[in-house]
């Protein structure tokens, strides 16, 4: 085997859970975040439950330079950064500059700001020919979200490869894939890695209305986020941000370095069926689980959880149901399956680097978190959903999943690196 | 690992030609595609010149269904896509669906469809939103669709760097080979020449606000002062060397070699900017020595700092003088994302043909030590190619590409 990586460090910024510490409460707990949207007048929308994160920017260390400059999806990404390295206990300045990279993951970029700029330069849509004297300098960083890997590298002290990874929803995934792999083949030492989208806009809501892929259910939204539940009628809008410190596995040890989990599989494929349909016989995805399980090295049956994408649309839930039952078998029943989309919401590009954080912190505590709202059972999804609330279970490896539009289906495993090869 | 990832296909649609033969002919004489804008009314703007496409309509190439979900920068990556299939003589269903995939990079997304639905929430309302937005403008959406069109189910991915991505997608098109993957596309598209992305491209106060179609983008001339943004951008078909000739491929332009990535130190700190780094891993990747590159395509920024710094790094790697230089782009305006992958084919072109393109319009300040081609393009023999882009922020990657045997 060649080189391993482990996550040494991670930051979570969720809606109800700033810090890793505060996300780990709620989903223990199994509290939802989800309420009636507050960020704009959502009178005119169909859908208008949303989870929003309480976050004020100047608390967690930004300049008002800082936050003038950031969209509030970079501002999530340089906080979720920074904690991240603090927790890793990683002083970068003993290491080379050049073999420290940065890759994150975000689906929508900047579109919050652009929305809020657009309506500035066009006089809220009065014109076609946008006004350029009323752009700020900082449009062009909203235009380009490569801009998050730039802000991230600044903010860290990066100097190896940077990019943005936008896979659409399964971006979160994504990332951490690419930071693994530019470990693995020697490019990078040390990878800051993750993803983050802040898209409670009005542009986001209306054409997610357009579609009715998010719920209407407006006059219940602390219950409105319901995974693999028979009542659910479309996903809740999310947002927030995580980011890990990966490391080499032998550099870390030498280092004393707390490890989280190792990254032993990943794997993306492409269901080339529609932009935003799925098949609902989940064969895209159950390749992509079967490659990451076999470059883990890992028989289905060493699956102890299973992270679903649990985005609460009933196409989803049915298409990952089958793929699970597709890639595990009969372990697919005996193997917790939770969604903790039902309590943060779907944060698009972001939750993929969420869902991984959830998954280290359930290995962590061996404590399996709860798919919340999940009262009436649909008779097509029939596995373990860990109804309500968490649950002890022993966790040494899980599998997280993702599913988006643009049809890309990516699988990880995440497990604990001294266990054995088989 | 030894798996080498050859070209095998192509397919570009830049200002100077829809096609790689159009391309190439107009590139290899240096003719000019910059003009003033025609795709709206720029007159009250800055700057007014940009490379546009001209002719080109989605309908005569894309079944009609396809039209409303899609944001030019998609029409044309479609379009090429199905060029570059078949220029690799590849057809859907000869290759097996796992072991293809779709690697591409963006830049500002669909960025004139998201104008138009931005204007319809604000001016009409919410409800006048198309479904499509939900996919359209988004920076995945080229790989989803040139993955749906061609039934290519393998490891697919989106990356953005600014203009530095183009390269950073073919790089990881070429992880996937050695992974295992037989054929993967690789490029970049981008075309936000419309009011909205026009605004948000002045904004980064480095357009040129000359009117002069011949005067105003010129890197390394002491006249520089800034560049001209083009549309478009090139799919590359990307093989297993020995996969693509155990199907006989009719085309092998090159070999993607080498391949070095970095990002610039934070503005202040004083420390070397990391274009150099990014140049030596790339030849180290490929394990040639900087004697051995025969021409280097430069990213070619436009602004004096930047080009002293790209100047700078080429000359710290090759000596003073010690590589030609070209930067082709000159006649089409920088095309963000599509600006690597295009560079990449003509550094392959050259190595076909024996021919360096020139720079146009440039007078080479004599503040650079380097061999810039300018005037008329140069018979040379061209074995090994090195290809820069690089994005704002502090994006550099190089890509080395040579001939094969």
């Amino acid at each position: 085997m060649g080189r391993r990586v482990v996550i040494t460090g991670l930051g979570v910024l969720a809606p109800g859970g700033i810090g890793a510490k505060n996300f780990w409460s709620l989903l223990s707990e199994g509290r939802t975040a989800t309420r009636g949207i507050t960020f704009f007048d959502p009178s005119s929308f169909r859908s208008r439950v949303a989870a929003e994160a309480d976050f004020d920017p100047a608390l967690h260390g930004l300049t008002p330079q800082d936050i003038r400059r950031m969209d509030r999806a970079a501002q999530f990404a340089v906080v979720t950064a920074r904690e991240a390295l603090a927790d890793s206990g990683l002083d970068l300045a003993g290491f080379d500059p050049h073999r420290t990279g940065v890759t994150i993951g975000s689906a929508v970029g900047a579109t919050t700001g652009l929305d809020d700029e657009y309506r500035v330069v066009s006089n809220d849509g009065r014109l076609d020919l946008v006004d350029h004297t009323y752009a700020p300098p900082h449009l062009y960083n909203h235009f380009v979200p490569s801009s998050f890997a730039a802000e991230v590298a600044w903010a860290v002290g990066a100097e190896g490869p940077a990019t943005v990874v936008s896979t659409g929803c399964t971006s979160g995934l994504d990332s951490v894939g690419h930071a693994v792999e530019l470990i693995r083949e020697g490019t990078a030492d040390v990878m800051i890695t993750g993803a983050t989208d802040a898209p409670i806009s009005p542009i986001t809501m209306a054409c997610f209305d357009a579609i009715k892929a998010t719920t209407p259910r407006n006059d219940d939204p602390e219950h409105a986020s319901r995974p693999f539940d028979g009542t659910r009628n479309g996903f809740v809008l999310g947002e927030g941000s995580a980011v890990f410190v990966l490391e080499e596995l032998e550099s870390a040890k030498k280092r004393g370095a707390h490890i989280y989990a190792e990254i032993a599989g990943y794997a993306s494929r492409c269901n080339a069926f529609h932009m935003t349909g799925l098949r609902p016989d989940g064969r895209e995805m159950s390749e992509a689980i079967d490659v990451a399980l076999a470059e883990a090295r890992m028989n289905p049956d060493r699956i102890d959880y299973i992270n679903a994408h649990g985005s609460g649309t009933k196409q989803n839930d049915r298409h990952e149901t089958a793929a699970f039952k597709l890639s595990l078998g009969e372990h697919a029943y005996r193997t917790p399956v939770s969604s903790i989309k039902s309590m943060v919401g779907h944060s698009l590009g972001a939750i993929g680097s969420i869902e991984i954080a959830a998954s280290v912190l359930a290995m962590e505590n061996h404590v399996v978190p709860p798919t919340a709202n999940l009262h009436t059972p649909d008779p097509e999804c029939d596995l373990d959903y860990v109804p309500l609330t968490a649950r002890e279970h022993r966790t040494d490896a899980v599998l997280t999943v993702g599913s988006g539009f643009g049809g890309f289906q990516s699988a990880m495993v995440l497990a604990r690196p001294e266990r054995s090869q088989a | 690992m030894s798996a080498k990832t050859i070209i095998t296909g192509i397919g570009v649609a830049t200002p100077n030609g829809l096609g790689v033969d159009d391309f190439w002919a107009a590139t290899r004489v240096g003719k000019n595609a910059i003009d003033r804008i025609t795709r709206f009314d720029a007159s009250s703007y800055p700057s007014q010149l940009a490379g546009e496409i001209r002719g080109f309509e989605a309908k005569d190439h894309l079944p009609s269904r396809l039209i409303p979900q899609t944001d030019r920068m998609t029409r044309l990556a479609l379009v090429a896509a199905d060029c570059a299939f078949e220029d690799a003589g590849v057809k859907p269903g000869d290759i097996p669906e796992f072991d293809m995939g779709v690697v591409t990079a963006s830049t500002s997304g669909g960025f004139e469809f998201g104008q138009n639905e931005l204007q319809k929430l604000w001016s009409q309302g919410s409800q006048y939103v198309s479904a499509y937005q939900s996919f359209a403008w988004f920076y995945a959406v080229n790989s989803g669709q040139i993955s749906i069109r061609n039934g290519m189910r393998g490891p697919s991915g989106v990356v953005v760097s600014d203009h530095a991505g183009g390269l950073d997608a073919i790089a990881q098109a070429r992880r996937q080979i050695r992974k295992g993957s037989k054929l993967i596309f690789s490029g970049g598209f981008d075309a936000s020449i419309c009011p909205w992305g026009w605004v948000a491209q002045i904004a980064g106060g480095r357009l040129s606000t000359s009117d002069h179609p011949e005067r105003a983008y010129l890197p390394f001339d002491a006249a520089a002062s800034g560049y001209v943004p083009g549309e478009g951008g090139a799919l590359l078909i990307l093989e297993d060397r020995q996969s693509a000739l155990e199907r006989d491929a009719e085309n092998v332009y090159g070999e993607v070699a080498g391949y070095g990535s970095t990002f610039d130190p934070k503005p202040g700190s004083g420390r070397e900017p990391g274009l150099r780094r990014a140049i030596e891993v790339a030849l180290a990747d490929a394990g040639v020595e900087a004697g051995q590159v025969d021409v280097v395509f430069a990213d070619a920024a436009g602004t004096p700092r930047l080009d002293r710094e790209e100047a700078d790094a080429i000359t710290a790697v090759f000596g003073p003088g010690g590589v030609p230089v070209t930067a082709p782009k000159t006649m089409i305006g920088r095309l963000y994302s599509g600006a690597g992958p295009v560079d990449v084919v003509s550094a392959v072109l050259a190595i076909r043909e024996g021919l360096i393109p020139p720079t146009t319009n440039v007078v080479l300040s004599p503040d650079y030590d380097i061999d810039l081609v300018t005037g008329q393009p140069r018979t040379a023999s061209v074995r090994t190619a090195l290809v820069l882009a690089r994005g704002y922020g502090g994006f550099n990657s190089a890509v080395v590409v040579r001939a094969v045997d």
